[in-house]
């Protein structure tokens, strides 16, 4: 901005100035030492390592924070906030120059002198109006529109419009103070005949000073100080009053993203630092007092910015159980507040089960990431939960009907409680293994590739077709496979997601060792849950593929070819399972596959891919009882009813289990189906007929011989 | 307080199959997973609830060998302060008796408020802690399914009796409690609290140090032996009752009576 | 062989069902013996379950004191001790007043002592050979026990069917006298009863179970009729949970509850796996269902095809009558 022009405004401003600059003081001292308290907390918190791979987080930096790339989710809002956040990097030059005029009036910022800073003050004088504008937007939305995800339920206390609209009244009223000061100028300027700065045509700015045309001077000089005096004001308060608050975020938004988890799909250590081998010496596991967070975990609680998108997203609190993502950040961030307060010391810590939460409430999480996919600011949930349940085991605090599938695990293997030495049954049938011979690998037979079954589809019985299917699918590519038979224990994907990650473990480590003894190449399955682990939860190990991708290469490669659908007139539609989509983002090959299926109509449900609406959930959920008031899969399967389908595809034997189980509660049995991806490719495989022996082979002339 | 549990390694009922072996003289226990007696279990974390109420200790006891330390372990990593193992070749074979016999001699060496059992095990007997009240003429009650410390040196419990009804009584310590299932919620106990308790010691006695004389327990002193096991003949699949609906209903009141179903 | 007593549980002055079963596990110990019955208590309704006894036992020996008003199998188990001749055999019902009684008593005897038999095998003049079930019913035992100095057995109540005869009329004879003061280590205070949501369908021998099949929340009704004239409770599969037409605690299933039962009447429950998972100590499992072929059918015992909404209640009448008639 231009030197403030000697005239009336200045002795007013320059009289202010001890005043500006006592301000100035007192706000910066007031943020520091507020800013010094609220990192208190996360000095004592646990380790977390956020410093490594810096060209990522920038770039997650540039995608997330100044790209604001999840914004466009929810269009509405998405488009403020991208509005206001542009606004606000735009104006921050703007508004750090008239905050430091009144205390050194000729200032300017360094590269906007002369025709740049022209440039840049009718850019900002949009800037500011657009942001004004979306103010009254934004609290119109509050008080008017009212969308249901703002909504706060009765348990976790009063709603927060009011407090909302309160920071959005203050930061119109700094636009406006900003806009104000800027018209006094200008109408200062025209009140001397000095050379008029210009204002964006159509701005605040220059709507006011419109209205300022026919002042007096002394009026004008009256409004362009309490312009000054009230942005000054506002600026400090504002700054201040973030912190306590979800405004915070605005601070705190750009560290969040920065230190934001890079890899999908993984959860963390029982301790950061801390390698398996000594983990028997860590006295606590996971997280039971607030303390036990990671310092990244804690800027999550700072961070959020009560937007509503991961609870409006989260299948636990859609089916009425008592999980709200928002509210389990704003609970830890309200404790923090109040157990690190700002004025005050820190008082002792409690823990958190059985205060702030309830052990249903950490219970009932799918794991299902929908919540981690929408938040903007990149908060992590399930981390946290796990760490939660890994305190809850500690300490013993376990649902009943955790524990019996829990114990079948260490003891058998598997949640079920069944025999190891009938985990490759499902092979063995006498009609199936005329189809197909499944090898089991081990010291005589050897294999390129591992087929990893996993529990459910080794041992309940409709999932077995799904590992029968499989199983031919893999022989008609050619693929010289195995299986580990009963050597192959439960993958302990969930073992470890429930918290039980001694077990996990145990069972990680019985597995592992025993791909590595097998010698394959590769390993293919056809369950996401086993997927991800062998993936992200396994260190060591070949490469990892989905049946899905297997066959959707099958198919560009021509070794695959499908008969057309004999109902043709059923409407398909693809469920993306959480494990396969969200978490790995698997969604391509298993719709090529359909899509090369002839005579398939698809047709995409509202939440698809990266919005895909979990199942219910899979491996040690199907045994909790949740208290909820419609399950998770029949809210799932009326989308597809909503979408028109008459068939559901999935690839994933738990999403199998609950669709299943949800069209019959639904009362869409007979109306609507679900079949595997894998059954569904095995069933319009083109095979070839058995070629006929019509000579006997050589053997046999023998023996007939002998005889 | 000081409380006694006495305990027991059982094959897991709900996680095996239980077929008869080739010889037809026991049941298959090749693939069979062992875990602590069920109700034994609830007795165990009863216990550990009440000392955590009043203070006090748990001692967990079994009769068995090494295979059975593990089942001592698991509720030491439960809470429990101390195992014992009391083994001795001499003991095998014992009935209820036999095994109350044993257990009254290691009662007897220290001083327990309060004794508990499982109401019963694998084989369904329900007796041992009714024969060792008996022994050391304690009182005693069984399915007990609440226990509330009163002061005085008394309980008050209530049993478990028909109809899902509560049999509220006092009852004088020390004394002998069976405990029924579903008295509480035992906590969890992960592998890594097991691994935190592996080399915790664990006291062991046998006959001699017990001064039980051998002749009195085991195969030996047994009034009751087991002759073989075996499975009463049953047909595969549902019988379809054929008749007209009066007929169907007819037959199907003669079979719940047989079976136990009608009283 | 030594003389054969049975103990008579009773219930505002009737005797219970199980006298006749005892009788009937006398008679297959000893065809030649005449047992005796024993019963415990105080007032008129001991005199009234004395009465109903003699159809089935030619001696009864009353035994009344102020302190047996109420059952305390601690008090009865001091009297019992005090009647009783060494060597001789008692029949108690193995429920839970047996369980209580039995264990104890036969200590206090020097007897020995066989729970929850379910038949007898072989009797020689010094032992007997019977059958017990272990394992949750999974496989069955033979066991010999020593009776030379007698022996206390608890029989499973519905093992041995009541005895097609005449009517006995026996006679009562008091032994009150010789049981003196009675005091325990363990006081009677007062019974609770159920509330109804308290229903633990784990501790129940029989289970009318309903699934998908009940239609309605209006027809659940049906079934706790059946199970009111059985003495069953009624359970469930996950859907009437879900429809919320019965509390999650009714539940049968590897996501619900695991029962052990003796009778589990499958109503309208197709047999998904989930909902067998929770059904163990192989009981007798009857199927009842209007499809052929439910898959419950490969694993009941007994299958009816017919519609629960019409069977059931017809089946509850037959019972009541059944019941009806038997009391009289």
């Amino acid at each position: 901005m231009a030197a403030f022009p000697q005239s009336e405004l200045t002795p007013l401003l320059n009289s202010g100035r001890d005043l500006f600059l006592i301000i100035h003081i007192l706000g910066v001292a007031c943020f520091a030492y507020i800013i010094t308290k609220r990192l208190a907390p996360l000095l004592h918190a646990q380790r977390d390592f956020r410093f490594d791979r810096p060209l990522s987080r920038l770039r997650m930096v540039l995608k997330f924070w100044l790209g604001q790339w999840k914004h466009p989710r929810y269009r509405g809002a998405g488009t403020l906030h991208i509005l206001i956040f542009a606004g606000f990097l735009l104006l921050a030059l703007r508004a750090f120059t008239v905050l430091i005029v009144g205390v050194s009036p000729g200032f300017v910022m360094p590269f906007l002198s002369g025709k740049a800073g022209e440039i840049y003050n009718l850019v900002t004088d949009y800037a500011t109006t657009v942001v004004f504008i979306c103010m009254v937007v934004a609290i119109a939305r509050r008080l008017v529109f009212k969308p249901a995800r703002y909504e706060v339920p009765e348990r976790y206390g009063k709603a927060h419009t009011a407090d909302a609209v309160f920071l959005l009244g203050l930061i119109a009223v700094l636009m406006l103070a900003d806009s104000l000061f800027a018209a006094g100028k200008v109408a200062a300027q025209a009140q001397q005949g000095a050379p008029l700065e210009a204002l964006a045509v159509l701005s605040l700015p220059w709507v006011l000073r419109i209205g300022l045309a026919s002042a007096s001077m002394s009026a004008i000089a009256a409004v362009g100080y309490g312009a000054y005096f009230l942005h000054e004001v506002t600026f400090y308060f504002l700054l201040c009053y973030r912190p306590f608050g979800i405004q915070f975020h605005v601070e705190t938004s750009l560290f969040s993203i920065y230190f934001g988890k890079l890899d999908r799909g993984t959860i963390k250590p029982v301790r950061w630092g801390v390698p398996d081998e000594q983990l028997d010496q860590v006295k606590s596991f996971g997280v039971k007092t607030f303390e036990d967070f990671t310092w990244k975990h804690i800027l999550d609680f700072y961070s959020c910015a009560d937007c509503g998108r991961c609870s409006d997203n989260c299948p636990s609190n859609s089916a009425g159980r008592p999980l709200s993502p928002r509210f389990l950040t704003l609970k830890a961030r309200d404790y923090a507040f109040q157990h690190f307060p700002v004025f005050g010391g820190s008082n002792n810590s409690q823990a958190l089960i059985g205060s702030i939460y309830s052990e249903d409430e950490i219970w009932s999480c799918t794991t299902c990431g929908a919540c981690e996919e929408e938040c903007p600011l990149l908060i992590e949930y399930i981390d946290k939960i796990v760490d939660l349940r890994r305190g809850m085991i500690d300490d013993g605090n376990v649902p009943q009907s955790l524990q019996k599938p829990l114990k079948a695990l260490e003891s058998r293997g598997n949640p079920y409680g069944k025999m190891e030495k009938k985990r490759a049954d499902w092979a063995r049938a006498s009609e199936f293994q005329q189809e197909c011979a499944v090898k089991t690998v081990g010291k005589n037979d050897g294999a390129d590739t591992l087929y990893f079954v996993d529990s459910i589809s080794s041992y309940d019985e409709r999932m077995q077709s799904i590992a029968r299917a499989t199983a031919k699918i893999l022989d008609d590519v050619g693929e010289n496979f195995g299986i580990l038979g009963s050597a192959e224990k439960d993958s302990g994907h969930e073992a470890r997601r429930f918290g039980e990650e001694t077990l996990f473990m145990a069972l990680r480590d019985h597995n592992a060792e025993t791909i590595r003894a097998a010698g394959v190449q590769k390993i293919v399955t056809a369950d996401p849950h086993a997927y991800n682990a062998l993936k992200h939860d396994y260190k060591d190990l070949p490469p990892v593929e989905h049946i899905s991708q297997v066959i959707a290469r099958g198919v560009q490669s021509g070794k695959i070819e499908f008969a057309p659908l004999a109902d043709s007139d059923k409407l398909y539609t693809y469920h993306d399972p959480c494990y396969l989509g969200r978490h790995n983002q698997i969604y391509a090959a298993p719709r090529e596959v359909l899509d090369a299926i002839p005579g398939l109509k698809r047709v995409e449900m509202k939440r698809s891919r990266d919005r895909s609406f979990c199942c219910g959930g899979g491996g040690l959920m199907l045994f909790y009882e949740p208290r909820e008031e419609e399950r998770i899969g029949v809210q799932r399967v009326r989308m597809a009813a909503a979408a028109g389908a008459d068939v559901i595809v999935t690839a994933c034997p738990f999403c199998m289990t609950n669709i299943e189980d949800a069209i019959k509660v639904a009362g869409y049995e007979g109306k609507m189906s679900v079949i595997d991806l894998v059954e569904l490719a095995d069933q319009q495989m083109v095979r070839e007929s058995p070629v006929v022996e019509t000579e006997i082979p050589a053997v046999q002339k023998e023996c007939a011989v002998a005889r | 307080m000081e409380i006694l549990v006495c305990v027991k390694r059982v094959p897991d009922t709900s996680e095996n199959e239980i077929v008869l072996n080739r010889a037809g003289n026991d049941i298959e226990r090749d693939d069979l997973v062992y875990s602590i007696n069920e109700p034994d279990n609830y007795a165990v974390e009863e216990a550990l609830q009440i000392v955590g109420r009043i203070g006090g200790q748990v001692t967990v006891v079994t009769i068995g060998d090494e295979d059975d330390e593990e089942i001592l372990r698991r509720e030491m990593a439960m809470g429990a302060n101390h195992g014992i193992m009391i083994s001795d070749e001499v003991f095998q074979g014992s009935d209820g008796r036999g095994i109350a016999t044993i257990l009254k001699a290691f009662v007897e060496k220290g001083h327990y408020d309060l004794i508990l059992t499982g109401v019963q095990a694998e084989a369904g007997g329900a007796q041992v802690g009714g024969m060792l009240a008996a022994m050391l003429d304690y009182p005693f009650a069984a399915v007990v399914n609440s226990i509330e410390v009163l002061d005085g040196g008394k309980l008050k419990i209530s049993r478990e009796i028909e109809g899902g009804n509560k049999e509220f009584s006092e009852i004088d310590l020390p004394c002998v409690l069976s405990i029924q299932t579903g008295i509480n919620e035992p906590r969890y106990v992960g592998m890594r609290g097991i691994r935190a308790v592996a080399s915790v010691p664990i006291a062991t006695y046998d006959a001699s140090t017990l001064g039980i004389d051998g002749g009195a327990v085991g195969e030996a002193g047994a009034k009751v032996k087991h002759v073989d096991y075996f499975v009463p003949e049953s047909t595969g699949g549902a019988e379809i009752l054929s008749g007209d609906r009066d007929a169907n209903i007819e037959k199907l009141l003669e079979l719940l009576t047989e079976k136990g179903g009608l009283r | 062989m030594p003389a054969i007593f049975a103990y008579i549980v009773h219930r505002d002055g009737v005797a219970d069902d199980s006298a006749t079963e005892l009788a009937a596990a006398a008679k297959r110990i000893d065809p030649a013996a005449s047992p005796i019955a024993l019963v415990a208590g105080n007032g008129p309704e001991l005199d009234a379950a004395c009465e109903s006894a003699r159809g089935q036992y030619s001696e009864i020996w009353k035994i009344a004191n102020e302190s047996l008003a109420y059952p305390n199998a601690e008090l009865i188990r001091k009297a019992l001790t005090k009647v009783l001749p060494i060597g001789s055999v008692l029949l108690v019902a193995h429920d839970q007043f047996g369980i209580d009684l039995g264990p104890g008593l036969s200590i206090k005897l020097n007897a020995a002592f066989v729970s929850d038999v379910v038949g007898i095998e072989k009797v020689e003049p010094s032992s007997l050979t019977l059958v017990r079930q272990e394992f949750g019913g999974q496989v069955s035992a033979h066991v010999r026990c020593d009776i030379s100095s007698g022996v206390v057995i608890t029989v499973r109540p519905g093992a041995f069917k009541p005895i097609d005869r005449p009517s006995l009329s026996g006679k009562v004879v008091d032994r009150s006298t010789e049981v003196g003061t009675l005091t325990a280590g363990r006081r009677y205070l007062e019974t609770v009863m159920a509330e109804a949501g308290d229903v633990d369908i784990t501790k129940h021998a029989i289970l009318v179970s309903i699934g998908r099949g009940i239609q309605e929340e209006d027809n659940v009704g049906i079934a706790h009729e059946l199970a009111d004239a059985l003495g069953a409770a009624v359970s469930c599969s996950r859907p009437v949970v879900d429809a919320k037409w019965l509390e999650q605690s009714r539940q049968v299933g590897s996501s619900g509850k695991t029962v052990k039962p003796k009778v589990y009447l499958a109503c309208g429950i197709s047999g998904a796996a989930q909902h067998l998972a929770g059904i163990r100590g192989n009981p007798f499992i009857v199927a009842i269902n209007k499809n052929p072929r439910a898959p419950i059918f490969q694993v009941a015992n007994v299958g009816i095809i017919d519609d629960i909404l019409e069977f059931l209640p017809e089946l509850t009448t037959k019972v009541r009558e059944m019941h009806s008639v038997a009391a009289k």
